[in-house]
């Protein structure tokens, strides 16, 4: 374990105030005003095309609103630099799978290029950051492999380790699981988990899989259609109306046997 | 996994790689200025180029005649060749490595044909027995390549300015820089055999002036290409995830593309189209040294130099009294070796 990076902390990571969002002049986010808290796990939910991977790319910088301001750590997001915010966040895309030559560590090591003057070399605690992030999600007896000829889990498993050598206050992630089996998805989970109750990092995802959702976020954030329906803790949210009404489904409620957590099971008319 | 065995190994191979590669560059000059038409014994060579030191004095074994040739004919050339070649490797993995496309090439975004055009221009419409006519054939070259990129640029820019956009930018500035050409050779008439020649690419009538004119453009554009080797590294992850980590990807595409161009548009201006070395060069290095580009861009650079130089030897002595195109020795040999590593499929 080392020390991160000092940041501000404050009470919410992100503040969107009226942000609307617009591609080839189609509205995908209409007048969002929310705040992210800092130091949860928060969950992004809404059915396909309600504007949960754009609302993530304009958290991470890479959209600009076409309307509205967002604020990371009551600062203006656009007036930190690419670089600056690389420090701040890490942001996984959907299937970010990589398919490149170099192997794990190496990738990994990729993670620490916002912390690098341009012709300088990895320095001791650069390598000590890269250690742990491999150490962290037990790759290290892997390390010298090609990416390549790794399984989709244990790719996504690489990208997780580069993001963490990025030694991100914040980390935005779109459907980390998609593509996965059942048990390679909660071994991610498992990790990231792990990873924010040791750092205290704001992780922002989307993940389709509301079980999943219920399961380790929360605080969560409904979308639909480009319009923000409602946020707040996890039962507030996750209850049958809300749920059934967003995804015009469905579904039966019950109670996680371990955790108690709210779980979700499509509806079945009965067939025999 | 690799094995410790192996990881030595690959070790050693990159820090042995980049004497080696000076080793076989040097004695490949030595043997090369030695080969020609008029041959000359490898000693006289070393003896006649060692007598070029300052202080250095060696009793002379040789004649006048001998010393012109190396001196002012083969000696400029064989310079001319490495450099050129070491252009056209070091342009060549930039492309590959921006573009992310294997199939790149220094005239990927239409440097060759508005090179092409430029020359072809400049054979048909100035006096060859005019003391311009010399310069005015790499200048009228260079000014069309430097054109040519303008306009792929100027196309790619109004859409998404990525990849794609840029390739098939350059796809279409070439189709019709294509079309030009092929007007203008079948108006040329008498001139016809000049600028199919000039198209194919030669060393020689090499002159140190020519020599001069390409040294800066290699040092600047090795250094400045090679400054965002890490860079070249994280695109392979794709633009978005370099993006993410902060990197200004635009930017340092149209920075790194603009290098690449002008390095190859220098080259061909001077020596015409050389096909296939930027092409292949960096394939085989990458198949030596792995996706690194630390070792690749110097690398693919000495790999050039060297290939160039035993391709214009080739040309210029395989058949005696006759000189073969030099595009056509490097095409000959690096098509199929080509199409063997696709096969292979590396």
């Amino acid at each position: 374990m080392f020390n991160l990076a000092n940041v501000p902390r404050t009470e919410n990571v992100f503040e969107l105030d009226k942000v609307s969002f617009k591609y080839n002049s189609t509205l995908i986010l209409r007048n969002i005003s929310l705040k992210i808290p800092q130091g949860r796990i928060t969950g992004i939910l809404g059915p396909n095309g309600s504007g949960k991977t754009t609302l993530l790319k304009i958290l991470s910088g890479i959209n600009k609103p076409s309307q509205g301001s967002v604020f990371l750590y009551n600062r203006l997001l656009e007036t930190y630099s690419r670089k600056d915010l690389a420090k701040q966040i890490a942001f996984l895309e959907q299937n970010n799978s990589v398919s490149s030559p170099f192997t794990v560590r190496e990738v990994v090591e990729m993670g620490r290029y916002p912390w690098l003057k341009p012709l300088s070399s990895l320095k001791a605690r650069d390598k000590e950051i890269v250690n742990y992030a491999l150490q962290c999600f037990d790759l290290t007896a892997k390390q010298d492999q090609t990416i390549g000829t790794m399984s989709g889990g244990e790719k996504q498993l690489v990208s997780l380790a580069r993001a963490m050598a990025q030694e991100p206050q914040i980390l935005i992630l779109d459907e980390p699981t998609t593509y996965l089996d059942i048990g390679h998805q909660s071994m991610v989970m498992e990790y990231l988990y792990k990873w924010h109750k040791e750092w205290k990092t704001t992780i922002i995802m989307v993940i389709h899989d509301l079980n999943m959702l219920s399961q380790y976020c929360d605080h969560l954030i409904v979308l639909d259609n480009g319009v923000f329906v409602k946020d707040g803790v996890r039962e507030e949210v996750l209850c049958k109306e809300l749920i059934t009404k967003t995804y015009k489904a469905n579904f039966s409620v019950i109670k996680h046997p371990d955790s108690g957590v709210p779980q979700f099971l499509p509806y079945f008319n009965g067939r025999s | 996994m690799k094995t410790i065995k192996e990881q030595y190994y690959t070790m050693n191979k990159k820090i042995c790689l980049f004497p080696i590669m000076v080793i076989i560059l040097l004695i490949s000059t030595l043997i090369t200025i030695s080969i020609g038409s008029v041959p000359i014994p490898l000693g006289t060579t070393v003896k006649i180029l060692i007598d070029q030191l300052p202080v250095v004095d060696i009793d002379r074994t040789w004649n006048s005649i001998q010393e012109d040739i190396i001196l002012s004919l083969r000696l400029p050339r064989v310079f001319l060749a490495m450099i050129v070649g070491a252009m056209l490797g070091t342009a060549g993995i930039a492309f590959q490595g921006v573009l992310r496309n294997p199939l790149a090439d220094p005239y990927i975004l239409g440097v060759s044909s508005g090179a092409a055009v430029g020359a072809a221009g400049a054979i048909l419409f100035i006096n060859p027995s005019s003391f311009l006519a010399n310069a005015a054939i790499p200048l009228f070259a260079f000014l069309g390549a430097i054109l040519s990129l303008l306009m792929v640029f100027g196309i790619a820019w109004q859409r998404k300015r990525d990849t794609v956009s840029l390739i098939l930018a350059g796809v279409v500035v070439q189709s019709f820089l294509g079309a030009v050409l092929s007007f203008t050779i079948t108006i040329s008439g008498t001139k016809l055999r000049t600028i199919v020649f000039w198209m194919m690419g030669s060393l020689a009538a090499t002159n140190w002036r020519e020599v001069l004119f390409l040294i800066p453009y290699l040092v600047f554009g090795f250094l400045l290409i090679y400054a965002f080797y890490r860079n070249l590294n994280i695109l392979s992850l794709g633009e978005q995830a370099a993006q993410h980590l902060g990197m200004n990807v635009e930017g340092i595409r149209v920075i790194l593309l603009v290098a690449a161009s002008l390095l190859s548009a220098a080259a061909v201006s001077v020596v015409g189209i050389i096909g296939f070395v930027g092409l292949i060069v960096p394939h085989i290095i990458r198949l030596l040294v792995g996706p690194d580009h630390k070792v690749l861009i110097p690398a693919s650079c000495l790999a050039g130099a060297i290939f160039l130089l035993w391709s214009d030897t080739i040309a210029r002595t395989v058949i005696p009294s006759m000189e073969i195109p030099i595009g056509v020795i490097t095409a000959l040999a690096g098509a199929p070796f080509f199409g063997y590593l696709l096969k292979k499929k590396v």
